[in-house]
């Protein structure tokens, strides 16, 4: 048994607009480990860390992981398998 | 949503402090001015960047109590004891100071009159400042949305926007509002009296049937419990939309 | 340039001599809580360590049998990669050494595995000849499950996400696997006082 711990994706939500240029909580996401659809907004999303960590509500698959390296953003696509964005 | 979506870059801009006014002992709402900006939707938030002179930064998001008005944007801080951010913000930030922020920022834990109802908001804390935007929005443009509001407070001096909430009940039709308190309660409150749980949404939150869409806002725990005992009861888990603040808030 | 906020400082900063705060650090009076993921609950009586050796040698211990070994109490300094530095901070543990003692040669590093799925690698040089513990005691009381309860690696001389909270496993081979936060592109290392915090510092 786990006690969660996590916040919503918008608490990423300024992060992930600044880098995408667009709103993203409520982009659409496939986790590669279970193949669930979920917003970014209703991922868990674990801040407390030396990184960011994006999980798969269902099955706590990490989906992205982004590190902050002096002024870089980086964004580990880890087992995200896709995530939608406005045409 | 995508009338937020266009691309622009989010950077941060220099805000102004134009007014504040004290709404409890520990919170506080600050009016800044933001140039240039666009617009938001109520339950969007801004991240405001602190620097210190060693040149230590501190980043934290707030979110925004009041529909838009040009470049006025409205935030209610409430001080957390042992915070970093929100004693600044609450006790030391003066008119005319200027404070880095960015915004708007949210496409998921947002309403507008459009997206419809029955509307159900429950909020623990300071979690209710983005559900409060929502209020006011259903009431400054006049939509018809059947609004039900239930907030959850230690004490009645930490209610935050009690008077206006009260007069809103009282005077605009389809919105109720429900306070609970869970530590103390002054004589002769006729409000409820404990955590929120199963048994309170039941019977005091639009039903099932009525397919509402629920947003949840406040400290984790809190969060969790109101979260569950929603799906728990019945409803779509795709209508109830969270924003965590964190264990302690924010 | 960043807008300076008159009179904003960092909260509960406390001063100390420069001589243990690595560059870059600040010394904080909490003990934050950061975290990859959910915290696992692990009931002592499903609870093991194994260590397994590059050749395949494999002890496993339950928590009796951990408890059953010789245990110390050490002081030391944490260093977190996120700036905060913690002095003087307590712990009850198991050396490493005395899980690993009567292995001859296990490999040159160390892959630790936690419950929850996290891991992290080391040199093997770094985890012995009394370098890091198995701690499941912190100031007086049981490991708070927060903090890597019921039991954690502890290796005090490289930033802390070298020591593993909820660790169950100890991979020793002879090739360097990158753990969890190495993979995402920190340092192999992660020595504070070289301020190895990404990888190529």
């Amino acid at each position: 048994m786990t006690i969660e711990s996590h916040r919503d994706g918008n608490a990423l939500g300024g992060v992930l607009m600044s880098l995408f240029g667009v709103e993203m909580t409520h982009r659409r996401g496939c986790c590669g480990g279970c193949g669930a659809i979920n917003t970014l907004g209703e991922m868990h999303i674990y801040v407390d860390a030396p990184g960011d960590v994006v999980r798969c509500p269902s099955c706590q698959t990490v989906l992205m992981v982004l590190i902050r390296i002096e002024s870089v953003v980086r964004i580990n696509l880890a087992q995200l398998a896709w995530m939608e964005m406005p045409d | 949503m995508d009338g937020t979506a266009l691309p622009r870059r989010l950077t941060w801009v220099v805000a102004e402090v134009v007014s504040s006014v004290d709404e409890t002992r520990r919170a506080r709402s600050i009016v800044l001015r933001c140039p240039g900006w666009p617009g938001h939707l109520a339950g969007q938030h801004i991240d405001i960047r602190l620097t210190a002179e060693d040149g230590y930064q501190a980043q934290r998001s707030y979110s925004i109590a009041a529909p838009a008005d040009g470049e006025y944007v409205v935030i209610t801080v409430e001080l957390i004891e042992d915070g970093e951010v929100s004693p600044y913000l609450v006790e030391d930030l003066v008119m005319g100071d200027r404070i880095e922020v960015r915004g708007p920022i949210g496409g998921y834990f947002v309403w507008e009159p459009s997206l419809g109802g029955p509307l159900q908001l429950i909020g623990g804390g300071s979690g209710v400042v983005p559900l409060m935007a929502m209020l006011r929005a259903r009431v400054s443009a006049d939509s018809q949305v059947p609004v039900r509001y239930l907030s959850s407070a230690r004490s009645l001096d930490r209610v935050l926007f009690r008077s206006e909430l009260a007069r809103i009940g009282r005077d605009v039709d389809g919105v109720e509002v429900l306070h609970t308190l869970t530590r103390t309660r002054p004589d002769g409150w006729d409000g409820l009296e404990r955590r929120v749980d199963a048994d309170m949404l039941q019977s005091h939150a639009f039903a099932v049937s009525e397919r509402p869409t629920c947003f949840v806002c406040g400290p984790t725990p809190f969060v969790e419990a109101v979260s569950s005992a929603l799906v728990a009861l019945g409803h779509d888990p795709g209508r109830v939309k969270t924003e965590r603040f964190g264990p302690t808030g924010g | 340039m960043a807008l300076i906020n008159r009179g904003f400082r960092r909260r509960n900063r406390v001063d100390a001599p420069p001589d243990r705060v690595p560059p870059g650090q600040y010394v904080t009076a909490d003990f934050p809580v950061l975290s990859a993921g959910p915290t696992p609950r692990v009931r002592l009586e499903e609870w093991s360590l194994s260590v397994s050796t590059a050749a395949g040698q494999e002890t496993r211990w339950s928590w009796e049998e951990l408890s059953s070994l010789p245990s110390e109490t050490i002081t030391v300094d944490i260093h977190c990669v996120t700036k905060w530095s913690k002095l003087d901070t307590v712990w009850q543990g198991v050396s490493v050494d005395d899980l690993v003692g009567d292995m001859d040669d296990p490999g040159a590093f160390v892959l630790a595995r936690s419950y929850g799925g996290y891991t992290t690698n080391l040199p093997t040089s770094d985890i012995t000849g009394g370098k890091a513990w198995v701690a499941f005691g912190y100031d007086g009381e049981p490991l708070a499950a927060e903090h890597g309860g019921p039991a954690r690696l502890l290796v005090p001389h490289l930033y802390l996400w070298k020591s593993a909270k909820w660790v169950n496993e100890l991979q020793f081979s002879n090739s360097d696997r990158r753990g969890f936060w190495e993979s995402y592109g920190y340092h192999d290392y992660g020595d504070p006082w070289m301020e190895q915090r990404y990888r190529g510092d």
